[in-house]
């Protein structure tokens, strides 16, 4: 069940947009949820010796967080039944700045036979576009 | 450079991860998420569900004990060290809820070279304890090559 009518979307419409912030404490509640210890999510000395400017956001925590746009617009987490990314560019966070994700979504496809509603998300950092056909397909 | 002879290799299905609703709960929290089926309950299962449900990216996890074995693997021959997450991709037959027990079966699905790099796409089949299928994880890795 859903508040959404299908019929009454648009291709193009705006669905949502949400602004997120990242930390470094962000980087380490990711790390311990997900289990992904790489170092280069939080030590400097670590992501420099590998040639990086600095740390960044672990891709599946940007993917993580992007989609909430599209759960939030349909209100059932359950309900997102095809989530896919390209991860085109590293979110750099300073330690003490941390770094903004501007996420938007937009109706990219709407399917009345399956009901369901592609979402096309858009995720800037630094000005930056950090994903790359980011789709999340919603069932309704 | 990757072994381009893993192409096609399946590795052997992961032990049982139990799927618990705090961890539910801690992953929803580190991935921004405010949904209240992801954290209570009653919501969950005012909307249906038998227990909390998991955030649409948590299937990562299983991936990850799939991806260990390859990983570690001598004849796939990749260096962890230089691997970076190329794209990712999550289709879903029903949401992973709290209490679900879940193995999983990788398959490579090829390995390109691009220059110096190569890219290894994997796809992660996830089964429930009735051996259904959950969820597919496809992920693609960027293993850059030496300077």
């Amino acid at each position: 069940m859903t508040h959404i009518n299908i019929a009454s979307l648009e291709v193009g419409q705006e669905i949502g947009s949400e602004v997120f912030t990242f930390t470094r404490d962000s980087l380490v509640k990711y790390a311990g949820a997900s289990g992904d210890f790489n170092p280069i999510h939080y030590r400097d000395d670590f992501a420099k010796s590998v040639g990086l400017d600095g740390v960044l956001a672990h891709g599946m925590l940007t993917m993580g967080a992007a989609v909430q746009v599209a759960v939030n617009w349909v209100g059932d987490a359950g309900k997102v039944i095809d989530y896919g990314v390209r991860f085109t560019k590293p979110v750099f966070v300073d330690a003490n700045e941390g770094a903004l994700l501007t996420v938007v979504g937009k109706v990219g496809a709407i399917d009345l036979e399956t009901k369901t509603v592609r979402i096309d998300l858009t995720a800037v950092s630094n000005e930056l576009a950090v994903l790359g056909k980011a789709q999340a397909v919603v069932q309704l | 450079m990757v072994n381009p002879n893993v192409q096609g290799k399946k590795y052997p299905e992961t032990a049982p991860y139990l799927v618990g609703r705090e961890k539910i709960r801690e992953f929803a929290n580190a991935v921004f998420s405010t949904n209240p089926i992801n954290h209570d309950l009653f919501a969950a299962q005012a909307a249906g569900y038998p227990d909390v449900v998991a955030p649409p990216t948590f299937a990562v996890l299983i991936q990850e004990r799939s991806l260990h074995t390859v990983l570690a693997d001598p004849e796939a021959d990749i260096d962890f060290s230089r691997v970076v997450h190329g794209d990712q991709r999550f289709v879903h037959v029903r949401p992973i809820v709290a209490g679900d027990e879940l193995t999983s079966v990788l398959e490579v699905a090829s390995v390109k070279s691009l220059g110096a790099h190569s890219m290894i796409s994997f796809s992660t089949e996830v089964f429930d304890v009735e051996k259904l299928l959950v969820c597919t994880a496809i992920s693609t890795l960027v293993v850059r090559g030496g300077e």
